[in-house]
């Protein structure tokens, strides 16, 4: 089988304290620890066992900038075979249709029986791997947490509310988007990394891709980012200050007047 | 003439979702004089009973009935709304698991703009939508704007508008059965595999003490518990210590875990992103302890605590241990 996953490099908001810069355009990037996005470990993961069960390849591509090009070789070392970097200046901007756009014209470059998204990524918009299916008019199916492959078709489940799962059947090609907790996806050591530092990853731009520059970008982007600011929450917690006693003190006072202590 | 706006209704045997009087609540915020219609897609008498119900709040019902639709499998939706919906017509859905198998995909055979995960709507000026996103896991809040000229589907976050409860719309249901078309589809549903009980219920605990990725390590699980038999409470989680394996999924908390409503939930380590708060009901006493001053949690917490767990939970334990 022939899997295609779209990987994003993104700011890793369990090492970092996201802050918002002066100007409010933008978060601060200085010092930002990127990494993959973490459902799309689970995604490539779930390809490289897919093709260790039944044969084939598996691919990691990106829209992205040359930095970008980290995350690539950061899911090669898990065990991808090949990585594709998207990248043109006629790229930036783009909104999640953009990506899609450019992700369709890398897709129809290949010859791919499966094509796999994270569920989400930092932006929390979950979007990019249904709009690329319905560009490609393929079958989608999100928020998958079991594939079983079959013949010319997929058995998938989808986690739904409550843990609840939706068990379909899928045609390929088709896109899906991968929830985590599929898998465990294996652990990367820097030996692994050093493996493929050296690797050619081929870049290819708008008109490699034949892709008309006028259709992604900021100029077609119809969903834009103002700004950045930080909501007005009302009171929020009472933060308990003091020394460490002091604060236990004050805790267990709270947890005994509300029931919490039995 | 007012301006249309489409609400996708989800009901599951009979019953509307929560989100079926919130979206008509967001529809009101993008123009406040808009007519509403309600779309209501199913298969047998459970749909009559939705559709008369929601007439009630809505301006207008389409009833879209079918045996394809039966079950709400996003695919075939899909092609129901692409036969019905007139061309450059906003479209409302909650930001859930439907909504995200849906609206993308929708957006794009529809040729209109996709905002995903609305949190609150600003108005319009110009033909341009501005609306109120988040971005890392909360951390961030945006301004977003939206070009809806060409029309729109929006996915809204479910629980952030006050259902409607006023019963004013006084709708019609309009049978659009007959224009939905070929609803064929590559993706078949087969049936609903329901979670597994696990070994405690955190759905009747009155006190869960909850531990989230701040706990780092699968080792240090185990402080959690020695708190939790202090406490005298169980021990429920957040979904990545279940990704992880650490611990049994019927101990999470959240949208696609368990709905938990304790009277004290002790946040440790985790962030507080939408889908791990929207398991959390019943109004409880939040403490939240969190290294991170700026975490989301501490926006719904009642008490917070700036600190590092691994140290804070051991003391908190022999401190209530000492009582
Ligand atoms: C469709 C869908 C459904 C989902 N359903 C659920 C669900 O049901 N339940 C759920 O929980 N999530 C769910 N999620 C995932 C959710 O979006 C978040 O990713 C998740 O809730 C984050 O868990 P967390 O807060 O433990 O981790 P993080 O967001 O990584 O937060 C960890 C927190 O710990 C703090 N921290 C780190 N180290 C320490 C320390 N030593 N001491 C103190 N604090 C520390 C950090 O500052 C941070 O705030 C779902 C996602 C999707 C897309
Ligand atoms: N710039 C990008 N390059 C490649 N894939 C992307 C990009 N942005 C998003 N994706 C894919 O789409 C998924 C969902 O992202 P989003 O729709 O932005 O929440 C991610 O997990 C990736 O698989």
């Amino acid at each position: 089988m022939e899997i295609l996953v779209c990987v994003k490099r993104v700011p890793d908001t369990s090492e970092n304290e996201i802050e918002i810069n002066s100007a409010g355009n933008d978060i601060e990037r200085d010092d930002l620890v990127y990494s993959v996005n973490e459902w799309d470990n689970y995604a490539v993961e779930e390809a490289i066992q897919i093709v260790d069960k039944v044969g084939g390849s598996v691919t990691v591509v990106t829209v992205g900038d040359d930095e970008s090009e980290e995350v690539l070789r950061r899911e090669m070392a898990m065990g991808a075979n090949n990585g594709i970097l998207l990248s043109d200046d006629a790229f930036e901007g783009s909104d999640g249709k953009g990506i899609a756009t450019i992700l369709k014209a890398a897709v129809e470059k290949g010859n791919y029986d499966l094509i796999m998204t994270g569920a989400q990524a930092d932006e929390g918009a979950a979007q990019v791997g249904g709009m690329l299916a319905a560009m490609l008019d393929y079958p989608y199916a999100s928020l998958v947490n079991l594939i079983e492959a079959g013949d010319g078709k997929l058995k998938v489940g989808r986690e739904i509310e409550g843990g609840n799962q939706e068990m379909n059947d899928i045609e390929m090609p088709c896109v899906l988007s991968i929830q985590t907790g599929i898998n465990e996806p294996r652990y990367v050591g820097i030996r692994g990394i050093r493996k493929v530092a050296s690797v050619e990853i081929p870049t290819m731009g708008a008109s490699d891709l034949g892709v008309d520059a006028a259709a992604v970008g900021a100029g077609a982007a119809k969903v834009k980012r103002v700004d950045y600011f930080v909501p007005d929450m009302g009171e929020g917690a009472e933060m308990l200050e003091g020394s460490t006693e002091e604060i236990i003190a004050k805790l267990i006072e709270y947890l005994k007047a509300k029931g919490g202590l039995k | 003439m007012a301006e249309q706006v489409f609400a996708y209704i989800k009901h599951d045997q009979g019953v509307a979702d929560d989100s079926a009087l919130e979206l008509i609540v967001a529809a009101k915020k993008i123009y406040p004089d808009a007519s509403v219609t309600a779309v209501v897609t199913g298969a047998g008498s459970d749909l009559d009973t939705i559709c008369n119900e929601m007439a009630a709040t809505y301006n207008a019902v389409w009833k879209i009935d079918n045996d394809a639709l039966a079950y709400p499998n996003a695919e075939v939706v899909r092609k129901a709304l692409v036969n019905i919906l007139p061309a450059d017509s906003i479209v409302l859905l909650p930001h859930d698991t439907f909504g995200m198998d849906l609206g993308p995909g929708l957006a794009i055979k529809m040729d209109s703009a996709f905002v995903a995960d609305v949190v609150d709507i600003e108005g319009i000026d110009n033909g341009t939508l501005k609306v109120i996103r988040q971005e890392f896991s909360g951390m961030a809040s945006a301004h977003v704007t939206c070009d809806i000229s060409g029309g729109a589907v929006m996915n809204i976050r479910p629980g952030v508008n006050q259902p409607d409860e006023s019963k004013s719309g006084g709708g019609e249901v309009v049978d659009k059965s007959g224009e939905a078309g070929d609803l064929s589809t590559k993706r078949t549903y087969l049936e609903i595999v329901e979670a597994e009980a696990g070994d405690v219920d955190i759905t009747k605990s009155e006190v869960l003490v909850s531990v989230g990725r701040g706990i780092e390590d699968e080792d240090n699980v185990e402080m959690v518990f020695d708190l939790a038999k202090a406490m005298g409470a169980d021990v429920s989680c957040s979904r990545p210590i279940v990704d992880a394996k650490w611990l049994e999924k019927s101990r999470q908390v959240g949208t696609s875990g368990q709905t938990v409503k304790p009277k004290v939930y002790m946040a440790m380590g985790i962030s507080g992103s939408f889908q791990h708060l929207g398991g959390i009901k019943g109004n409880p006493f939040i403490v939240a302890v969190n290294k991170n001053p700026k975490a989301p949690i501490f926006q719904v917490a009642d008490v917070g605590i700036e600190a590092d767990i691994l140290e804070f939970i051991p003391e908190l334990t022999e401190a209530i241990e000492g009582l």
